[in-house]
């Protein structure tokens, strides 16, 4: 037990002198970076906007009320859009994902190499936003609802594929053995013994995506692929502050409908 | 012993149990899936035309990606990935500064009613929106630059950490907080001594984690003014300088890859 000695008498500390010192050393250098990125943060800063930004607040936040209600009327067909987007680009990722996941997976894969591609492709559709995904395939598809699903969909593979994979690794073995004994093939014994120990989880990660894909598809209008972003960089672009808070209202609702959905399916799956 | 009825009534063959039991409700969710995905590609527009139009054209595209161009002809590469690693730096510190009173205030067991709701709303609030737009409002606020990057992604953290901090206070063990009430703690003792050794682990984990998302967000923000790398990228896909956007959209995975790394090594270390 740590303790320090003061008097001769012995008092309970939390930590010995070492400990105490890593501990002291490790907080210096780590505020030394956060200081120093502040620094550089704040030189490229011009202070003046930021003073200004509470007028800025009041003028903006003044010039978005009442929001214009009559807008909605366009805003339909851009809402079935983005709910489209998401729902297309989260079943695209799901037929990818469930393979690369079972390639990746140590207990499934057929050996190392597919294995590091898999890992490979996890993470470089994870590293990538989906803006950029976007940005990348309205170059080469041409603006619209099609560069957004896909966009949406190469994204969404690599968190699939990850959040399956590890549940296939912690799959009950002996399960999969009781299978290898009434001699099933390979591919039997990963549609009887191992598919049916993830089914749940495969379900559950495609409807807890499809909830993130509706909000990240609200935006890649912003860069022309499809949905709701498209009207809401319009609006912002014109000006056109009150129909600018319409939409906003409009996204914060379709995201606590989907979120809601999400919930009470993977409720009743898991 | 066994007559021939008794066989002819034993099923000769086992039909895998459907994942959906009830079969109405299979057949519901079926034939409604099936509408729903006839009418969203009806409603798609997929214009062929233009797609056959683009594949060529997505071949020069790859082709204009490789090789990479890292020489960085106007100095702006290294400058980006700094101030995207400072930006991420940054946020993810003030965002966790902001989390943890309002992921206090947030847990049912810590919390009276109406500190709790409030707390609630303003992790949903920031929860809602995602980064982009986030980052919108704050470039016309605070003007362009990796100042409104900051601030965007901090209050982007908020949702996610103060939400997940708030989850892992209430499913902490009462008894350990129990134990320490019994010895005459006040409310900071309390906090510090029985709920802060048993979130701590997972805390540090998630607050690298969130700090790989930072980064792979700032990445972004910069498209809408933001600062950072994103500006850069968007520059250059704006130039058609798409060896430059190669070699970022390279360093990008590399960092991530990197943080990934070091974030499971570092839970290791911490539980």
């Amino acid at each position: 037990m740590p303790a320090s000695t003061n008097n001769g008498i012995e008092t309970w500390r939390l930590r010995t002198s070492k400990e105490q010192w890593i501990r002291w050393v490790c907080w210096l250098i780590g505020i030394a970076i956060i200081m120093y990125a502040w620094q550089m943060i704040s030189e490229k800063t011009i202070w003046f906007f930021v003073a200004d930004a509470p007028n800025q607040a009041a003028d903006i936040s003044s010039r978005m009320v009442p929001p214009k209600w009559s807008y909605m009327a366009k805003l339909w067909k851009p809402v079935w859009d983005t709910i489209n987007i998401a729902t297309i680009g989260t079943i695209m990722a799901m037929a990818i994902a469930v393979p690369v996941a079972f390639a990746t997976a140590r207990n499934t894969t057929p050996n190392i190499v597919v294995r590091t591609i898999g890992l490979f492709v996890i993470v470089s559709s994870r590293s990538v936003n989906s803006l950029i995904w976007a940005l990348i395939l309205v170059f080469i598809l041409g603006p619209g609802v099609l560069a957004g699903t896909i966009a949406i969909g190469l994204r969404s593979v690599g968190f699939c594929a990850k959040l399956i994979y590890e549940s296939i690794e912690e799959i009950d073995h002996t399960q999969v053995e009781a299978i290898e004994a009434t001699g099933a093939s390979g591919s039997q014994k990963m549609i009887f013994g191992i598919l049916p120990q993830v089914l749940p989880t495969i379900a559950g990660v495609g409807i807890y995506r499809w909830d993130i894909n509706i909000r990240e598809s609200t935006i890649l209008g912003l860069v022309g692929a499809g949905g709701i972003g498209l009207q809401l960089n319009g609006s912002l672009n014109t000006l056109a502050w009150t129909q600018v808070s319409l939409i906003l209202i409009v996204i914060l609702v379709t995201v606590f409908i989907s979120e809601w959905v999400s919930a009470k399916v993977r409720g009743a799956i898991i | 012993m066994t007559d021939s009825s008794e066989i002819g009534t034993y099923p000769s063959s086992w039909k895998k149990a459907p994942f959906i039991k009830n079969s109405f409700v299979r057949w519901l969710i079926i034939v409604g899936g099936a509408i729903y995905l006839a009418a969203a590609l009806g409603t798609m527009n997929i214009d062929l035309e233009r797609v056959k139009e683009g594949l060529p054209r997505a071949q020069r595209f790859l082709e204009a990606f490789f090789p990479p161009n890292f020489s960085d002809n106007r100095g702006v590469l290294w400058e980006g990935i700094a101030e995207s690693i400072w930006m991420a730096i940054i946020s993810t510190v003030a965002g966790i500064a902001l989390s943890i009173p309002i992921g206090l205030g947030a847990a049912r067991n810590l919390a009276p009613a109406w500190v709790y709701l409030f707390c609630r709303g303003i992790i949903a609030a920031s929860r809602t929106f995602p980064e982009i737009i986030l980052a919108i409002f704050a470039v016309k606020l605070f003007g362009f630059g990796p100042f409104a990057g900051f601030i965007a992604l901090s209050l982007g953290t908020i949702g996610f950490y103060a939400k997940l901090l708030a989850e892992d206070i209430e499913n902490s063990s009462a008894s350990q907080a129990e134990a320490v009430k019994a010895t005459g703690a006040n409310w900071f003792q309390w906090v510090n001594y029985s709920i802060q050794p048993q979130v701590m682990p997972r805390m540090i984990g998630l607050s690298i984690y969130r700090l790989d998302i930072n980064f792979r967000e700032s990445a972004v923000v910069g498209i809408v003014g933001g600062g950072g790398i994103g500006a850069t990228l968007n520059t250059s896909f704006s130039r058609y300088e798409f060896d430059t956007a190669a070699a970022i959209l390279i360093i990008i995975i590399l960092i991530v890859m990197f943080m990934e790394y070091t974030s499971s090594f570092f839970r290791k270390w911490v539980q």
